[in-house]
């Protein structure tokens, strides 16, 4: 194994509930919704209307600035609803299942016998471009972009997040398939980043036309925007695209069968739900379809890691490239004498002002109290422990906060998405909401730099 | 929940929006956050969130301002009773350095939190609790017998000049503590330095023949109030039976809370332990300090080893607890060994080629909290040029 990327730095979280590798059950699903915010700065176009009768692969709606980018449905059936929200502003797109999953033929394909341009049609009309993200910013690629490199990691350190090796098993031909079109599409260089203890046994080791990497370290280290930091990092007018291990199994697919298949185990995770497995479900899942796993009492539902995934509610849907659903009880009590208690046992913290240090093998059953109240930036030593890269997160975020371009192009803006700095959003004593302020930051970068 | 939770929610209401009392929300929000953790959730991004907070952190460095703290009281009583010429037992001098420290305290947080509130409140904001621990340490680096009503004013100063102006904690260029040691200093020189002022009482006895817990019987005939730092060599230091043992345990004449290095020690332990403080910081500046007394010695400009700079004065006091200043201090890592070097080789450059002013360390500290964010910028300069040197 060559060149392993150790990282000192970085925070893995003692948190109850991770899936155990098994598979519960398979979801039918009821009704699926696409939603248009799960991607960054889009401006949809509508192309359904309720009532149309859809199969998995047909477009729902398209990007407006870029109309050839187009999302699709992930099951056959019809639509059901248009929801919206302020301002019309198009919220998602429901499909009523009708249990076929009949899908629009795309034919099967050879890499081998295929142009550049072709695998680029292929992807934009099956809709599977969309899981193509370009960086800087974490947009949806464009189509017109040349990137300097393409980015999978190989694995996930986020709190309990899902098991790559797992979800992927057996998938290995799609990978492949799906690692040579892109390489071939765009000419760029494949990275493939994997744990240095188990990446061996990934599904995605041993693949062809791609370049490893190894890392070794706490979370974030599995996050893509780490590990392009220290492969190749972005500079200033640079483009490098990122695919999730588990969309890349789609792409293999469509490509292999000529179908649409955004299917995928989802982990169900959390100290407060009911089962710790995974299910096997489809991008855009409702929630309501594993309500047997989730308490009648006050929780909250998050598509996602407790980092940095979404805030659904027992009414939602889960996004687009989540493989994850973390279920944490509400935070919302008064705890008497908090601070000042000495050991204050059921929480945990990183910081050495508490005693979780002695215990580390512990877990916790963390809530979403913020456990204080919200300060400026006073102690800013800490967050350089729990972020592996070599910027000035303090720095970064007040650049943010006050929307100086300058400044954040300076301090590493075009490297990092919000969820590479959650970390320290979790550390911080001032309680200030770092994941808002950097997200905020590169909404700015996309309107001023467009 | 329990009794005291319904209480407060009975009574949250008068002081909230619409309510008779709703210009003291900031303060009754103050004094609710201090019993109870609010039961706010995260809205946004992450969802969990470490169970530490200021208030944690601060409440961490007063605990490890205590040694130092509890050394002071007994020294205040010791350094009195010598003095004097009385015989006094370990609580009495315990029972009167807490006589006088306690209207120092009473003082410094009834004006600076007096201040900090009615700021929150004009502000409409909550209370941020940074002057819990500048009002901890403002006793503790002044002389016993300072006036109370200079003391008020110096932390008037501090914490509205200092800290409220640029937006209130987390916001200062100088460390507030200092700030107020500035203020008596450059304001009221008379009443802040010279041989008289370390020493309960003998301010007081002078002027006024008498004092309380005097005894009668007056100060002792030859006793000199003067700090080792006002004789520093080591023919002043024989004169006053000073050993460098004395100057490390710390029964020596001085400001409250700054004599003793061993108690001064068991904070930095503390400190660095918890990794709120930056250990980077102190140790960089000692080596400063070791160095430019090194070269003094061997320049001729002192003839104490350069050890006796790291145990007189405030250096020590000032290297755990306030150069280690999180908001003051730098913030870049590389950044934080030249902040700490310099403060070190100045404070000691200041002893020892100023003849007007002995001690050199609120001077340095505060200097440097000035320069601290130009030494930052230089790092980062430096710092992404070179990554971007890498990368290309």
């Amino acid at each position: 194994m060559s060149n392993i990327i150790k990282l000192r730095k970085g925070l893995d979280l003692p948190l109850e509930g991770a899936a155990e590798k098994k598979v519960l059950m398979e979801v039918n699903p009821d009704v699926v919704a696409l939603k248009p915010t799960d991607f960054k700065g889009l401006v949809p176009k509508l192309l359904v209307k309720e009532g149309d009768s859809v199969k998995a692969g047909t477009a729902l709606f398209a990007d407006k600035m870029c109309p050839e980018i187009q999302f699709t449905s992930p099951v056959s059936g019809t639509v059901q609803s248009v929801i919206r929200g302020e301002k019309r502003k198009l919220l998602a797109v429901t499909v009523k299942a009708d249990g076929k999953m009949e899908a629009e033929d795309f034919g099967k394909h050879k890499t081998e016998t295929m142009s550049a341009q072709d695998i680029k049609t292929l992807l934009l009309k099956s809709g599977l471009w969309a899981s193509i993200i370009q960086r800087p910013y974490g947009i949806v690629a464009k189509p017109d972009a040349t990137p300097k490199a393409i980015f999978i990691s190989g694995f996930n350190t986020a709190p309990n997040a899902a098991s790559v090796s797992f979800s992927l098993e057996g998938q290995q031909k799609y990978l492949q398939a799906a690692v040579s079109a892109l390489a071939k599409m765009t000419g760029a260089p494949v990275h493939v980043s994997l744990c240095a203890k188990s990446g061996k046994n990934s599904p995605l080791a041993g693949l062809n036309n791609v370049e490893y990497h190894y890392f070794e370290g706490k979370h974030p280290a599995g996050n893509v925007g780490i590990q392009i930091h220290h492969i190749c990092p972005i500079r200033k007018g640079e483009t490098v695209w990122t695919v999730s291990p588990v969309m890349l199994a789609s792409i293999g697919k469509l490509l292999l069968e000529g179908r649409v298949d955004m299917s995928r185990l989802v982990a169900i995770t959390g100290p407060e739900a009911g089962a710790h497995a995974y299910v096997k479900a489809t991008a855009g899942m409702a929630i309501s379809d594993i309500a047997a796993y989730i308490p009648e009492n006050n929780v909250r539902i998050i598509s996602g890691d407790v980092l940095s995934g979404t805030n659904v509610g027992r009414e939602g849907y889960l996004g687009f490239q989540d493989t994850q659903i973390s279920i944490i009880a509400e935070g919302d009590y008064y705890e008497m004498f908090g601070w000042m208690n000495p050991i204050r046992s059921k929480q945990f913290s990183a910081s050495r002002s508490y005693f979780s240090w002695l215990c580390p093998k512990k877990k916790y059953n963390m809530d979403t109290n913020i456990h204080g109240g919200v300060r400026a930036f006073m102690f800013n030593n800490i967050y350089g422990d729990v972020l592996p890269m070599h910027i000035f997160p303090v720095y970064l975020c007040k650049a943010c906060m006050t929307s100086d371009i300058d400044k954040m192009e300076k301090y590493g803006i075009y490297e990092v998405l919000p969820e590479d700095l959650a970390t320290c959003e979790y550390v911080c004593p001032s309680k200030i909401e770092w994941q808002s302020y950097i997200s905020a930051g590169i909404d700015l970068m996309l309107k001023e730099m467009a | 929940m329990n009794k005291l939770r319904q209480i407060v929610d009975k009574v949250k209401p008068t002081f909230s929006e619409g309510g008779k009392f709703a210009w003291l929300h900031s303060t009754f929000d103050a004094f609710e956050t201090f019993m109870f953790v609010p039961n706010t959730v995260a809205r946004k991004g992450s969802h969990v969130r470490d169970c530490v907070d200021l208030k944690r952190l601060l409440i961490i460095v007063v605990l490890s301002l205590l040694p130092a703290f509890c050394f002071g009281v007994w020294n205040i009583g010791d350094q009195h009773s010598i003095a004097f010429g009385l015989d006094y037992s370990f609580w009495q001098k315990i029972g009167y350095g807490l006589v006088r420290i306690i209207p120092l305290y009473l003082v410094s947080y009834l004006v600076g939190l007096g201040i900090e509130f009615a700021g929150a409140q004009i502000k409409g904001e909550e209370v941020s609790e940074g002057y819990l621990v500048s009002g901890f340490i403002i006793p503790l680096i002044v002389p016993v017998d300072v006036p109370l009503w200079t003391l008020a004013l110096a932390v008037a100063f501090a914490v509205i000049i200092g800290k409220e102006v640029f937006g209130g904690s987390g916001m200062n260029i100088w460390n507030p503590a200092l700030l107020a040691r500035a203020f008596l200093f450059f304001s009221y020189p008379t009443k802040m330095s010279g041989d008289t002022v370390w020493t309960g009482g003998v301010n007081r006895y002078l002027a006024e023949g008498t004092c309380w817990f005097d005894g009668g019987k007056g100060i002792v005939d030859g006793w000199s109030g003067a700090t080792p730092l006002a004789n520093a060599s080591l023919e002043g230091l024989g004169q006053q039976g000073i050993s460098a043992l004395d100057l490390f345990i710390g029964n020596v004449g001085g400001a409250v809370g700054e004599t003793s290095v061993i108690a001064i020690l068991i904070g930095a332990v503390i400190l660095v332990g918890t990794g709120i403080a930056s250990w980077k910081i102190m140790v960089s500046s000692v080596a400063g300090a070791l160095l430019v007394g090194w070269l003094g010695q061997i320049g001729g400009a002192t003839d104490l080893p350069c050890y006796y700079q790291l145990l007189m004065g405030g250096f020590a006091f000032g290297t755990v607890f306030m150069a280690t200043d999180p908001v003051t201090s730098a913030q870049t890592e590389t950044g934080k060994w030249i902040y700490g070097f310099l403060i070190g080789a100045l404070c000691v450059t200041v002893r020892l080629f100023n003849p007007g002013y002995p001690e050199g360390m609120m001077l340095a500290i505060l200097l440097l909290n000035t320069f601290a964010p130009l030494i930052d910028h230089c790092v980062i300069e430096v710092s992404t040029k070179h990554h971007n040197k890498k990368i290309a």
